[in-house]
């Protein structure tokens, strides 16, 4: 149990409620190439820890329960939904949100399409959307719309900007 | 989301040590491993799983993906399920199952589950998810609210007056149709399961979902040897064309020589409480040829059991058509 990181680990009796403890543990979050110390409650997810504990508001909290992808985050450069991530288990890993892709002055190439292609409306589904879209760069897609529709269901944009978001997905892939 | 203990193990043997000391593996457990958490922390969300202690199993090597010496495949507990669809022996000789994992949920989810998570994914029951309906899964003894209520999505097969939920995977379906072994280390050692045999009809414990115990850590599950020439099909009918569960699934394996078949193997999904393996639908078609009346013979077969309740005895002929188009599917491969 060395490896434990809560601050009880000592296992004495049978009696699990014994064991909770309310005290927040440590953690270091690598988040777009800077390091975070911080002290979170175990329950925080990683969205929360996001947005709350480092103030990055880029990622989105849309259902919280995993059905809506506005979450979407990079681990090790792979999407994940942070809102269904507890933070902890991501102590030392990569994460990249959508402050980490680009800036204002230099965007990602992906932001630069969904900003050509006018991928938006609202735009509260928007960095959940780019996110997946740049994972989507690698991962294995076929090259028709069918395929980048099939593998970008987990980002619901109400307002309905499917169309748009599949044509900025489209054009950054013909190019890369 | 109520307060718990989180502990990474050292190593697989200080994990099973905690864990043994729960109560119950099964639903109120108080101690829970977690690993993509898809499944987890979404339900200690909703309260519906309140582990004391939360064992994070996703640094443990049991994240690899290997050929057996019988020539068959070994899939970690932990490997993600986006790995497991797109590995190239995967792809090649068990097509079923890549196709099944690739037709469920979103890549950002199949990027974080898992092998042992998917084993163990919890159904939709909307009653089950909230805990201000009566659940004889959830809570026993407080009734089933889905059997007089909202019901269209759940089970026809396998069910009981006490539990009609279906059983959400779309993985196990075709793990079943591919004979897997669920590998298990407990505090008592290590057991294989085969996968018809790990989870448990509801009958009127519905709480009770499968047949692991406190302590057990499933470590790995293996597939038999690829069987040379079958034809692989996982069809999976829903409401919307991607990112939902199913109303009717089929998993075919099956091997024709000449105008007969002689190997076949079917599971159904999203009609059973648990992933449903046919049988009888394998013995209408064991030896016969391959044709459409003889297909339409196995899904009546396949349904026969079949117990609808107030808003979904469509899915008795959606399954069989479902079965059908898959075997047909399969023939014309």
């Amino acid at each position: 149990m060395e490896a434990s990181i809560a601050a009880t680990p000592h296992v004495t009796s049978g009696q699990a409620e014994n064991f909770a403890t309310e005290a927040a543990v440590p953690i270091t979050l690598r988040i777009n190439g800077k390091e975070h110390s911080l002290r979170i409650d175990p329950r925080t997810t990683l969205l929360d820890c996001i947005r709350e504990s480092v103030a990055l508001t880029g990622t989105k909290k849309g259902c919280d329960h995993g059905q809506c992808g506005a979450c979407t985050v990079h681990v090790n450069g792979r999407r994940v939904l942070s809102c269904l991530s507890l933070a902890l288990i991501h102590d030392g890993e990569e994460i990249t949100t959508v402050e980490g892709l680009g800036t204002a002055q230099a965007m990602h190439p992906m932001q630069a399409a969904f900003l050509a292609c006018d991928a938006y409306q609202c735009g509260y589904c928007t960095s959940g959307q780019i996110m997946s879209a740049v994972a989507l760069l690698n991962e294995p897609c076929g090259p028709d719309d069918a395929a980048v529709k099939e593998l970008m269901s987990g980002n619901i944009c109400r307002c309905g900007a499917y169309a748009n978001i599949v044509e900025a997905i489209q054009q950054v892939r013909k190019r890369v | 989301m109520h307060i718990f203990e989180f502990i990474r193990p050292a190593d697989q043997t200080a994990a099973i040590a905690t864990a043994a000391q729960a109560k119950t593996a099964q639903q109120g457990a108080e101690v829970r491993f977690l690993c993509g958490g898809t499944t987890l922390i979404d339900l200690m969300k909703l309260n519906v799983e309140t582990p004391a202690r939360v064992l994070d199993i996703n640094r443990l090597p049991l994240d690899k993906i290997e050929t057996t010496p019988d020539g068959g495949l070994k899939a970690g507990a932990t490997v993600r399920n986006a790995d497991l669809a797109n590995d190239d022996r995967v792809q090649r000789d068990y097509a079923v199952l890549s196709q099944a994992i690739l037709s469920g949920a979103s890549g950002q989810i199949r990027n974080m589950a898992t092998t042992a998570g998917n084993l163990l994914q919890r159904t939709r029951c909307v009653y089950f998810r909230d805990t201000a309906m009566a659940c004889n899964k959830r809570e026993p003894g407080t009734g089933c609210s889905a059997i007089t209520g909202s019901n269209r999505t759940l089970a026809i097969l396998g069910t009981s007056d006490h539990c009609i939920a279906t059983n959400p995977s779309d993985m196990c379906v075709a793990m079943a149709a591919l004979e897997a072994v669920i590998h298990v280390e407990g505090p008592k050692g290590t057991r294989t399961i085969p996968i018809g045999d790990l989870h448990l009809l509801p009958g009127d414990t519905p709480d009770r979902e499968t047949v692991l115990k406190p302590g057990d850590l499933i470590t790995h599950v293996t597939l038999p040897p690829p069987i040379a020439g079958s034809k692989q099909v996982y069809l999976k009918l829903r409401d919307r064309a991607s990112y939902e569960f199913a109303l009717a699934s089929a998993a075919v394996v099956m091997t024709v020589v000449g105008e007969n078949i002689s190997y076949i193997r079917i599971a159904l999904g999203g009609v059973g409480s648990k992933p449903w393996r046919s049988h009888e639908a394998e013995a209408e078609l064991t030896g016969k040829a391959a044709n459409a009346a003889n297909f339409r013979q196995a899904a009546e077969a396949a349904l026969r059991n079949a117990k609808p309740r107030s808003e979904n005895k469509f899915k008795i002929e959606l399954a069989k058509r479902c079965l059908v188009h898959a075997l047909q599917t399969a023939a014309n491969g």
